[in-house]
This record gives C-alpha cells, sequence and structure tokens, in this order.
C-alpha cells in the first residue's frame, strides 16, 4: 500500500514533466509597420519584449505585449501611438490565445522546419478578433523559433486615424513577429 | 470510513484531474507568474515642454530639438487703431534640446526688453501608474540678459553695471496626470532680479504658480496658468505697478507641430518678466493674445530603435 502511494505521488510529481512540454520567452520581437507610400516618414516600431508561451503538447500558443514597450526612431511618434492611437494608459497589453492548428504535424523533438497555421484570438487596443496566421516553427535542440508576417486592420480593432492623416498611415499594419523560445 | 484504497484512488483522480487543469490552465496566468516588474511611467503628462507662458515638467526626448517661435501681440484694447495690438508684436525664438530623458537645455531671444536667455530642466521624479510615485518632479532654472542700450544716467560719472541686466529664475514643477484629460501642476518659484526699481523692493520675487490642461479631444486641449506672487508684489517697473499673470491658453496638435493660442495680461515671454513684471492687468482689460508655436526635430535616434533592414527582408 505505502508503495503505491509512493509510486502514485512520484507519478503525479513526474506527469507535468512529461506532458506539460513547455516553451517561453520574453525577448521575442514584434515589429508593426503602418507605413504607405503618402507618408512622409517611416510608420513603424519595435518591441525586444514579447512574451510568449507554448503548450507542445496541446498546441496552444500565447503571445503577450506591452504597448508602451515599443520603440520608435521619433520619439513624438511613440507619444502618438501611445496616446492618441494605442490608448497605452487605458489598454496596456496587446496579446494572443490561440492553437497552433496542425500540431500533430510538428515534432519538437525532431530539428527542422515546420509550415503551420495559428488560429486564435488576438486583443489589439481592447478589441479581440478571430485570426488565423500562417507560419513557420523552426526546431533546434530545446529551442523553438516562431516566425510568422500577416496583417491587421486597424479598424477592426477600433484604432481609428484621423482624416488629417488617413492617406498617411495604412489602413492594414504589417506585423512581423520573430519569438525564440526556450523549453521550460 | 474511506478504505486506504479508495483514498489513493480518490487522491490520482484528483491530482490527474488537478494537473489537466494545469496543463490547460491558462499559459498567460503561468507567463505572468514571473513577468519581471516592469514600471509603468505615466506619458504626455502635457503636450509641450511649455504650459502656455511657463515651463511644464515635460522634458525633450533624447536627441530631439525643439524650435519654438511665439508671439505676443499688443493690447487687443487697442481696437482697430492698432489693428486689436497686431501691431506691435513681439516675439521669442527659442531652441531647446534634450540630452537624455531627463535633461534638458535652451537658449533663447525675445524682443521684449532684448532679452537672451539659457535654460536647464532636469527631471527628477517621474509618475507611475502601477503605484509608487504619484508625481512628476521638474527643476527648471533660467538665466537671462537685457541687451538694451544702456540708459542715460544723471550723473555722468556713473557707470552701467554690466550685472545690473542679470535676471535668475528656480522653479520647481510638480505635476500629476490625474486621468487622460486632466493634468494639474503646481510651481512654486523664485525669480532673482540683481536690479530693481528702488531699495524699498526686494530682488528677489516669491510666487506659487499653478496650472493645468483639460483635454476637449485627442489633439485638442485647454490650458490655464497662473502666477500668485507671495512676496514683491509692490514691485514697480520703470514706475508702472505689476500685476499676477494669469493666461488662458488651447492647443492644438497636428504631426511634429504643436499649436498654442492664448490670452494673457503678460507681453513678456521670459520668467522674470511674466512672473514679477507683468505691468498689464485682466480687470483694466489689458489683455494680449499671442501664440507659440513649437516643431520638433528628431536629431539623435533613440537607442532602442535600431534600423535593421534584413528583420523586414526575411519575409
Amino acid at each position: 500500500m505505502k508503495k503505491l502511494v509512493l509510486t502514485a505521488s512520484l507519478l503525479a510529481v513526474c506527469i507535468p514533466g512529461v506532458f506539460a512540454q513547455k516553451y517561453m520567452t520574453r525577448t521575442g520581437k514584434v515589429i508593426f509597420d503602418a507605413t504607405t507610400k503618402k507618408s512622409p516618414e517611416k510608420i513603424d516600431g519595435k518591441n525586444n519584449e514579447v512574451a510568449s508561451m507554448l503548450n507542445a503538447e496541446t498546441g496552444e500558443l500565447v503571445f503577450q505585449v506591452l504597448v508602451k514597450s515599443f520603440k520608435f526612431e521619433k520619439q513624438l511618434m511613440e507619444e502618438h501611438f501611445n496616446e492618441n492611437y494605442m490608448e497605452s494608459d487605458k489598454f496596456p497589453k496587446s496579446d494572443f490565445k490561440g492553437k497552433i492548428a496542425n500540431s500533430k504535424d510538428v515534432n519538437f523533438s525532431k530539428d527542422g522546419i515546420y509550415n503551420t497555421t495559428v488560429a486564435g484570438k488576438l486583443t489589439i487596443h481592447g478589441a479581440t478578433n478571430d485570426v488565423s496566421v500562417p507560419g513557420t516553427i523552426t526546431v533546434s535542440g530545446n529551442k523553438i523559433k516562431l516566425a510568422a508576417k500577416f496583417a491587421v486592420k486597424l479598424a477592426d480593432y477600433k484604432i481609428t486615424v484621423p482624416s488629417l492623416v488617413e492617406d498617411k498611415v495604412a489602413k492594414e499594419a504589417s506585423i512581423i513577429l520573430d519569438a525564440e523560445l526556450t523549453q521550460k | 470510513m474511506f478504505s486506504s484504497k479508495k483514498l489513493v484512488l480518490l487522491s490520482l483522480v484528483f491530482t490527474a484531474f488537478s494537473f489537466t487543469t494545469f496543463a490547460q490552465d491558462d499559459l498567460f496566468a503561468e507567463l505572468e507568474k514571473n513577468a519581471p516588474k516592469k514600471n509603468d511611467y505615466s506619458f504626455a503628462t502635457f503636450k509641450s515642454t511649455r504650459l502656455i507662458n511657463g515651463s511644464s515638467i515635460e522634458c525633450l526626448g533624447e536627441g530631439v530639438l525643439d524650435f519654438r517661435i511665439s508671439h505676443r501681440f499688443g493690447q487687443l484694447s487697442q481696437g482697430m487703431e492698432n489693428f486689436f495690438g497686431m501691431d506691435n508684436a513681439v516675439t521669442k525664438l527659442s531652441l531647446d534640446y534634450g540630452i537624455n530623458r531627463w535633461l534638458m537645455i535652451g537658449i533663447g531671444h525675445s524682443a521684449f526688453n532684448k532679452e537672451d536667455d539659457g535654460s536647464l530642466k532636469i527631471k527628477f521624479l517621474r509618475q507611475r501608474n502601477n503605484g509608487g510615485m504619484p508625481i512628476t518632479l521638474t527643476y527648471f532654472a533660467n538665466a537671462s540678459i537685457e541687451t538694451m542700450p544702456a540708459p542715460s544716467l544723471p550723473v555722468a560719472t556713473q557707470t552701467w553695471l554690466f550685472s545690473n541686466r542679470l535676471f535668475y529664475t528656480h522653479q520647481v514643477l510638480i505635476a500629476r496626470k490625474f486621468n487622460d484629460k486632466l493634468s494639474l501642476q503646481l510651481m512654486p518659484t523664485v525669480v532673482h532680479y540683481n536690479l530693481v526699481d528702488s531699495t524699498k523692493f526686494s530682488n528677489n520675487t516669491i510666487a506659487m504658480g499653478v496650472g493645468g490642461r483639460i483635454k476637449l479631444t485627442k489633439r485638442a486641449a485647454i490650458t490655464a496658468e497662473y502666477y500668485y506672487r507671495l512676496t514683491n508684489t509692490g514691485l514697480l517697473v520703470y514706475g508702472s505697478p505689476t500685476y499676477n499673470a494669469f493666461s488662458l491658453g488651447f492647443e492644438v496638435e497636428t504631426g511634429g507641430h504643436v499649436f498654442q493660442l492664448m490670452i494673457s495680461n503678460s507681453q513678456g515671454l521670459t520668467e522674470r518678466t511674466f512672473i514679477g513684471q507683468t505691468t498689464d492687468s485682466w480687470p483694466k482689460n489689458q489683455l494680449h493674445f499671442g501664440f507659440n508655436i513649437s516643431r520638433v526635430f528628431t536629431i539623435v535616434k533613440p537607442k532602442g530603435y535600431v534600423e535593421n533592414k534584413d528583420e523586414k527582408k526575411a519575409w
């Protein structure tokens, strides 16, 4: 009986180690670009503090971005981005929660590049939309690299552009994601 | 009572259940668990480094140059004769530069008394949204020199000392952004005049300023600024009595510009004039219309932003 209890408790301790194969990072990168042909200057920002976690077993994937951590070439643009467009005091975080659609096709224990589609809910500026984004997963040892490029319609996330600069800011911003997650 | 077998089974089921819930548990929660605490500083308490006449707590960003043109017209009450004061404009040109996030230097020239000035601004405390510091505190110092020709003195052997032309201002600016609409600021101030009209007056004027802004839209706001003198209120300037300066403003921002329109009883544009030597008054309807235009230029790109074309090319 004692043995059984011991095995059970041992098993219980081991279970999360076996099943919850999790990968994470806090230094992922997201770049957004809303430059148009009529923009007088580049409208892009870079965030190097993107947090992400992946559960390899279930294919669940989350991203979290602090809006104020976006860096810009011009300080004033950063202020406008935070104050007028993203309202980052009201909506400090943007995040994504979803699943790798074909996670069974990805062998996390075998090095290689896998094409995937990730579907889930993207929340920006307090507005949530269902998105499906193609990307790649590169497995190398205990590290996996996630890369994707997609577009977000500003209107879908209730981000308004004043009519005065309407044609100077892209209606769809392109988002480039690049994150290297390490096994926990 | 449970048999021990049942108990083990139950605990097994329970642990298995708890782990399944754990595995499906919000990955967000797990991310948050060990997240490094980041200071959430409030930003854009005011639109510009100047509230109306005086300074705001805002410093320029690192490597940012601000070119500012300020105009104060003659008295509105002058009517058509002087085109409501437009014919008697006073101009100030200034350049300010942000050495880093908390240190700003500036130079300026004002046509009023032909005054040149140099200034320094240091941000000591920053307001935080997630607990801790409730205010932003900035120190502002300004020294100015009047470059008008020396007045003719009654005694020929007397000379007009260079030191007579110098003025100094020190301010502690304390502000809080209460929400995205309302920001308020307190400005305890000391102005030192190397020369005053008579020995009856002190060379120092101590004043308490209050100011604030209320945003009407994301890009437009109304502002107000009042300097209440605690000492030296009887100061005369070339025989004229002086008043506390009160200004009402409206500001609009478009891209890299900030336009500030104001009505004030002060026509002077340097600290020593509008704080301690304002010779016009609201009750007497001696008001001046004016505007500031600020244009910022990025001279040095911020550190966090490194342009790397390959990042985008990869796709």
